[in-house]
């Protein structure tokens, strides 16, 4: 089986900047990976790549063996059609440290509105599974509010059933809990655990919460100046990493 | 004061067809403005470069030159080369091509203040851009675009009196007719009270519209520009 991500000589770069330079690596199909480093290191950069939220200057991502934005033919690097992106990126799910649910609508029609309008399933069918996934997070009985009305933690958790029902095959979390009062964050760690245990989703996850990272990743890998430092079973890397720089930054979110 | 209202009732029939006049371009210019807006409004985001060039240089233009001016050209020099139209429809076209021209800025002004977190959020469930701006941005956008609108529509309706250059028989007109049978000061004082009600009513019903879009996205009803969706 192909890896269900493979980063292939990304370079990222904001003008002049450049933030990833000959990134490399590979995520297998059911993997969660966990991405530390400091701030502005690139882990935001490289979750935007792949949710096409970010134009790739150079190299290639490939989701599932295809090509994601860009294509190598004949040699040749050739950027790959909206309706192309679109194919492959109905894989992929983000959920965002804002939340960004649409004010526009209900909680419940937040969950339906892309498996109505852009997947084409029945109405009735989306609501049903809406209410379900809803339910695993712990809101179906606010369904019908509006999003304004939910706490930042229960925004949350529908941003996690929102993005859950497109069935992606990979979620990424870029830190869905920073925002959050202390108070807040343990029902929606929780809820992500659940998904980690009970679904083979594959997931790039950044963030600072060590625990969490340590109990439902499959390895971790430690970003500086947008290279990987070090990777490895986050036991080896969170309890005895082999570089300074990361136990300093360890220390620094401990 | 008994000579001004004795002139004033005469004048009644004369004043509604003038302000009748004045509904007519009022709406009919409205609505032409909206249109325009909408659509140069939208192509001046469109990722095509060639349709933005298109939307800026007609908006320019509309908004750099004198409604006036336009006025003229749509009657008196577009029958020149075979097209003519009825004196209304065309301070209809006219004064909605350059109020829209000036509705294309609020419209693009609007989309371009939805959070940018909401054009995300919609790529991330992998929304075509026509779904998105449909379903989740244009939603937003109009609670912005609403107040923008009213300015725009009341000086529209202020607007109109240029009809006059054109031999129309507005509100305009016949509060200058009035004048020959009354104290100057009262007839362009009935002036300032019609015009001032068609604008009041025109904003109040804009301000309603305006309050009911707040309400749908959970904003308060007041008038502070919190950009929608910012912290959901
Ligand atoms: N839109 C942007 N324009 C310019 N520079 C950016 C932009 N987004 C990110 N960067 C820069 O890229 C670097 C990596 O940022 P980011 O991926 O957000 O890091 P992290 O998520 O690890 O904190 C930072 O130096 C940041 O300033
Ligand atoms: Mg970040």
């Amino acid at each position: 089986m192909p890896p269900v991500i493979r980063f292939e000589d990304v370079v990222k770069r904001f003008g002049d900047t450049t933030v990833l330079s000959d990134l490399n690596f590979d995520v297998a199909p059911g993997e969660r990976v966990t991405l530390i480093g400091p701030s502005g290191s690139g882990k935001t950069t490289i979750l935007r790549l792949v949710m096409t939220l970010e134009h790739l200057t150079e190299g290639y991502i490939w989701i599932d063996g295809k090509p994601l934005t860009h294509d190598r033919r004949d040699g040749n690097r050739v950027q790959l059609k909206q309706k192309e992106v679109a194919e492959t990126r109905k894989q992929i799910g983000m959920v965002f440290q804002h939340f960004n649910l649409f004010p526009n609508m209900s909680v419940i029609d937040n969950v339906t509105e892309a498996p109505v309008h852009v997947l084409g399933r029945g109405k009735e069918e989306a609501r049903e599974r809406a209410l379900a996934l809803l339910d695993q997070v712990g809101l179906k009985d606010r369904a019908d509010e509006h999003p304004s009305r939910l706490s930042g933690g229960q925004k949350q958790r529908v941003a996690i059933a929102r993005a859950l029902a497109m069935d992606p095959k990979i979620l990424l979390l870029d830190e869905v809990t920073s925002a959050l009062d202390p108070e807040l964050v343990g029902d929606v760690l929780g809820v992500l655990r659940d998904v980690a245990e009970s679904t083979d989703i594959s997931m790039l996850i950044v963030t600072h919460e060590m625990q969490f990272a340590r109990d439902v990743s499959h390895k971790v890998m430690m970003f500086d100046g947008g290279q990987i430092l070090e990777q490895g079973a986050p036991a080896d890397i969170l309890s005895n990493p082999s570089h300074d720089r990361t136990r300093k930054f360890l220390d620094s979110v401990l | 004061m008994t000579d001004n209202l004795e002139a004033l009732r005469d004048a009644l029939p004369r004043l509604g067809e003038g302000v009748a006049i004045t509904l007519q371009l009022t709406l009919g210019g409205a609505l032409v403005a909206f249109i325009v807006s909408v659509v140069f409004g939208l192509l001046s985001i469109s990722p095509a470069g060639p349709l933005r060039w298109v939307s800026t240089v007609v908006v320019e233009f509309f908004r750099g030159t004198s409604l006036v001016v336009q006025l003229f050209w749509l009657y008196y020099v577009m029958p020149l080369f075979g097209v003519s139209m009825d004196a209304v429809l065309t301070g209809v076209i006219a004064l909605g091509l350059n109020y829209g021209a000036y509705g294309a800025e609020i419209v693009r002004g609007s989309i371009n203040a939805v959070d940018k977190g909401q054009w995300e959020g919609a790529t991330a469930l992998n929304m075509s851009p026509l779904t998105r701006m449909r379903r989740i941005i244009w939603p937003q956008a109009w609670v912005l675009m609403l107040s923008g609108y009213n300015n725009l529509l009341v000086m529209l309706i202020k607007g109109t009196a240029v009809a006059l250059f054109i031999g129309l028989q507005d509100l305009g007109y016949q509060i200058d007719e009035l004048r020959v049978d009354t104290a100057t000061i009262f007839a362009y004082g009935i002036g300032l009270l019609l015009y001032y009600l068609i604008a009041l009513a025109a904003s109040t019903g804009l301000r309603a519209l305006e309050k009911r879009a707040r309400r749908r996205l959970g904003l308060s009803a007041g008038s502070v520009h919190a950009s929608a969706g910012a912290a959901l």
